[in-house]
């Protein structure tokens, strides 16, 4: 279920990182690879255990099993204050009674640096946030954007080796997070730090991270580039968590090598299905919105559409097969209007076979 | 050992030595009143239980303290509404006189009720006066009059518990009641007071405990009428060591099944949803009359309640002597004071019960410190800690007193015995043991505030763990720490209750240099160190409340 991610130097390395908290099994065998430099994104719903994972990697937690290495120098059971570690907290935890330059420059202060360098590395990481001049303004006045900063810079501040981030947007404002995504993005990538961000928005983790490790009640499910999770999910639970999927069961006609006949409930639809492994059981059809174009109704007709959704350059269809399964269409917003009967034609890629029953 | 373990050990260590200054002393006390090991006997209890007296002392300590619950509350919540909830000219000022009692030690108040109500007092001086009569036409004793003082002094709860829960209250639930067609009369049924319960349930508790606890009204106006608390020091006084012992166990075992009880009534705090956007109801505006009536009844109240205090600051400028059948002293001067100062005999109490009180402050806030961190790091020991912290809350000061004076007076090392009545020491730790749940409680929900994602934000900057608790913790815990510490320490510093059973020539403190001038009725210089008493507990609270504006 597990792919390294590309080029995979390992700088940052998990082992078999196992967190128990009394019956729950909050992070179970996760292992994962960082290259130097690399963004990796750990995607999963709440109680995945991507955020028990961070906090195994900030020292806040120790593991029950496994092992945590940086730059080849093991790191499990070490003081967070030995890791030199940066975390940006979902909060921020700025310090409330201490001003932003105060707050930037605590951890080189930690570090006893003399107070000349320290101010000038303190003016340097707030100017790279863009608050230059702002060290003596108290946390409080601060706007939620500027706050985040702040806790960027602070994090930055000691040059860590790693940079943490726990949902870094979730506590803005939707039309101040994608701008701050973009400079975030920006600015960690300049930086060239080796970055670990918790989330749960796909649409995050994609953008911002190089890769993304999927995670489900503790366990890896995949790991790998945006495009590779899109395209080749390697899970149902991963179909499902990332993009838009319908599942409809399907019966399996015929298996050659490479592909694989399966037959649409309630219609005589016949698709090919890319699919290299051994298949036996029951299986799902995973479609992608676009992985289907709607045709005028004839030959292999099996659809009503329920639902017309419009999303500006397209609409999403819903259409309701005569089996009672449901698959969601994108297509432009005049094809088809509430009620009409379509047929559907398989197109590009998009379409992938599950077992029932796995996720 | 693991850094988790060691944490546990010490967790375990702190639990058992707060069990040993706590429990075990109490423990002692139940196990005297049987006999002890070798010498079981039911003996006292016997004789507790057939005499008259006891049952009439025990009677009228709880039915004190449930009149005075009765009071307070009749007192304390109507205030209370008055001043928040009604605009009159002056309500400001009202509300910060009617507050005033919180921060005095009870001693102060008792005795300036004395000096303004008593048969020697103010008022009698000056009714004798204008009537001409030869002596005073009332004498303040006897149950009247210790209730009087409970509810005088004890309202302070009910109204401050008021007040604070109708600005918690949301103005939306009253506002929602009203538009489902609901009259003012119905919404403070149905709805206001339902709410305001657990802090109306919270003050009656408070004011049975205190009122449970209660020494000073009763032991300087009871007269003939007996509480708990007087029965036990007076039959110390007759020697009578053993049912003595009874005697206290009888009234902790009172104030325990009290607390319970009162607990049962107090309930769940209801969840009454978000807080958002409304705050609670503005003070409303009256007609001309109902406002004139309020605000009359607002003033009025205020006057007769801190006019004790005015005339305590009043008579500690009288020389001794000099009134005698005057409607008001002729004389004034400020030679109470200087005498206070000049004299080392009189100053001595004042240092003493200074330094006294900051020893035990000190030691009650690291205690608490030390409970506060275990909580945060969830060692299996914290619920115990915790509620050792807060026994002492539930048993009066009087049997504190007894248990720390029978445990301290032997010398068994072995069994955790060490002579210390008679000591220096023995006060600082009474005061220490009784200062406890206050500390604890103002340590431990300023620590519950404290995001613990800040001392991890510090800890992963590279900070150990002395630079995050000087730098991060400690700074942010410091409203905490003053509230907890101005509250020990005023507590402390006007203690009567514990002194009075345990001090010696040379710790004896401004509450027992009181006591001895009134008895050589120098009723200058008592009031002037009721005034000292009174300056400090404000200063402090004051200097707590600027350190609170500092950081917050």
């Amino acid at each position: 279920m597990t792919s390294e991610p590309s080029g995979a130097g390992g700088f940052l390395v998990l082992e078999g990182l196992t967190k128990r908290f009394a019956a729950h099994l909050a992070v179970d065998e996760l292992s994962l690879s960082v290259p130097r430099g690399d963004i990796l994104a750990l995607l999963g719903p709440c109680g995945s255990g991507k955020t028990t994972t961070l906090r195994l990697l900030a020292g806040f937690e120790t593991p029950d099993a496994g092992r945590i290495r940086v730059a080849g120098e093991e790191v499990t059971d070490a003081a967070p204050a030995a890791r030199r570690f940066g975390m940006v907290f979902q909060h921020y935890a700025l310090f409330p009674h201490l001003d932003a330059g105060a707050n930037v420059a605590f951890g080189l202060e930690a570090q006893r640096i003399p107070a000349a360098e320290r101010a000038r590395r303190t003016a340097d990481a707030l100017a790279k946030v863009e608050l230059a001049g702002l060290e003596r303004r108290p946390v409080g006045a601060l706007s939620g954007g500027q706050q985040q900063r702040v806790a960027l810079a602070r994090a930055i501040a000691p040059e860590p080796r790693v940079l943490l981030l726990d949902e870094p947007l979730s506590n803005l404002d939707p039309a101040l997070r994608e701008r701050t995504r973009h400079e975030l993005r920006t600015l960690i990538r300049r930086i060239g730090i080796t970055t670990i961000l918790v989330t749960h928005e796909q649409e995050e983790a994609f953008d911002l991270a190089d890769h993304v490790a999927v995670l489900r009640a503790g366990r890896l499910e995949q790991v790998g580039t945006p495009e590779a999770l899109y395209q080749n999910p390697a899970t149902a639970f991963v179909a499902g968590f990332i993009g838009r999927m319908s599942a409809v069961p399907v019966r399996i006609l015929a298996q050659t090598e490479r592909v694989a006949r399966v037959l649409l409930p309630g219609s005589d639809l016949v698709w090919e299905v890319d699919h290299p492994e051994t298949l036996s059981g029951q299986y799902q059809l995973f479609i992608r919105p676009e992985a289907v174009r709607l045709t005028p109704p004839g030959a292999g007709v099996t659809g009503e559409v329920i639902e017309r959704r419009f999303v500006g350059a397209t609409a999403l269809y819903t259409i309701r097969l005569e089996s009672d399964a449901q698959i969601e269409v994108s297509a432009e917003p005049s094809v088809a209007g509430l009620g009409d009967r379509v047929g559907l034609e398989p197109q590009g890629t998009g379409r992938h076979l599950f077992p029932v029953g796995q996720g | 050992m693991s850094r988790a373990a060691r944490r546990e050990l010490f967790g375990w260590l702190l639990a058992i030595g707060l069990v040993w200054l706590i429990v075990y002393p109490l423990g002692i006390v139940l196990i005297e009143a049987v006999g002890g090991p070798g010498r079981w006997t039911l003996d006292a209890v016997r004789r507790f239980a057939r005499e008259s007296n006891e049952w009439r002392a025990l009677t009228a300590s709880l039915m004190l303290s449930l009149a005075s619950v009765v009071g307070a509350g009749l007192v304390g919540v109507p205030l209370g509404f008055l001043v928040s909830r009604v605009a009159f000219p002056g309500r400001r000022v009202v509300g910060r006189l009617l507050a005033l009692p919180a921060v005095l030690p009870p001693l102060v108040g008792v005795l300036a009720f004395l000096f303004l109500y008593g048969e020697t007092g103010f008022a009698a001086h000056l009714v004798r006066a204008v009537f001409r009569l030869p002596e005073a036409p009332w004498r303040l004793q006897g149950w009247v009059a210790v209730l009087l003082v409970h509810v005088a002094t004890m309202y302070v709860y009910f109204y401050l518990f008021t007040r604070a829960a109708l600005s918690g209250l949301d103005l939306s639930l009253e506002e929602a009641a009203a538009s489902l067609g609901a009259d003012r009369r119905r919404i403070l049924r149905r709805v206001t007071l339902p709410l305001l319960r657990p802090a109306l349930a919270g003050a009656g508790l408070l004011v049975f405990m205190t009122s449970l606890a209660s020494f000073s009204a009763p032991y300087l106006f009871g007269g003939g009428f007996r509480v708990m608390t007087t029965q036990i020091v007076a039959t110390r006084l007759n020697g009578d060591d053993r049912l003595a012992m009874v005697e206290t166990a009888a009234l902790l075992l009172l104030a325990l099944l009290g607390l319970v009880l009162l607990r049962k009534t107090e309930g769940r705090a209801e969840q009454t949803g978000a807080r958002k956007g409304v705050g609670p109801a503005p003070p409303r505006r009256l007609a001309a009359v109902p406002r004139a009536l309020a605000a009359g009844t607002a003033w009025l109240s205020a006057v007769v309640l801190t006019l004790p205090l005015a005339t305590l600051v009043l008579v500690s400028f009288v020389p001794r002597g000099t009134w005698t059948t005057e409607a008001l002293p002729p004389v004034y001067t400020v030679a109470n004071f200087i005498s206070l100062i000049r004299d080392p005999v009189r100053l001595a109490p004042v240092l003493t019960s200074l330094w006294m009180a900051v020893v035990a402050t000190i030691g009650a806030v690291a205690v608490a410190l030390a409970v506060a961190a275990f909580s945060r790091r969830r060692v299996k020991s914290r619920g115990l800690l915790e509620g050792l912290l807060a026994i002492p809350w539930a048993v009066p000061g009087t049997v504190v007193a007894i248990a720390l004076a029978t445990t301290f007076s032997v010398h068994a090392p072995f069994a955790g015995r060490f002579v210390l009545v008679g000591t220096l020491w023995i006060l600082p730790l009474a005061y220490l043991v009784r200062n406890l749940p206050v500390a604890g409680r103002a340590v431990l929900a300023g620590a519950r505030q404290l995001d613990p994602a800040l001392e991890e934000a510090s800890a992963s900057l590279g900070a150990g763990r002395a630079r995050t608790l000087r730098r991060i913790t400690l700074p942010l815990l410091r409203p905490a720490l003053a509230a907890g510490a101005s509250l020990a320490f005023v507590t402390a510093f006007g203690d009567f209750v514990t002194s009075i059973m345990l001090y010696t020539y040379d710790t004896r403190p401004i509450s027992l240099e009181i006591l001895a001038s009134l008895r050589q009725a120098d009723v200058g210089t008592a009031a002037a160190y009721g005034v000292v008493l009174m300056s400090v507990s404000a200063a402090v609270f004051f200097l707590a409340g600027e350190t609170r504006g500092a950081t917050g």
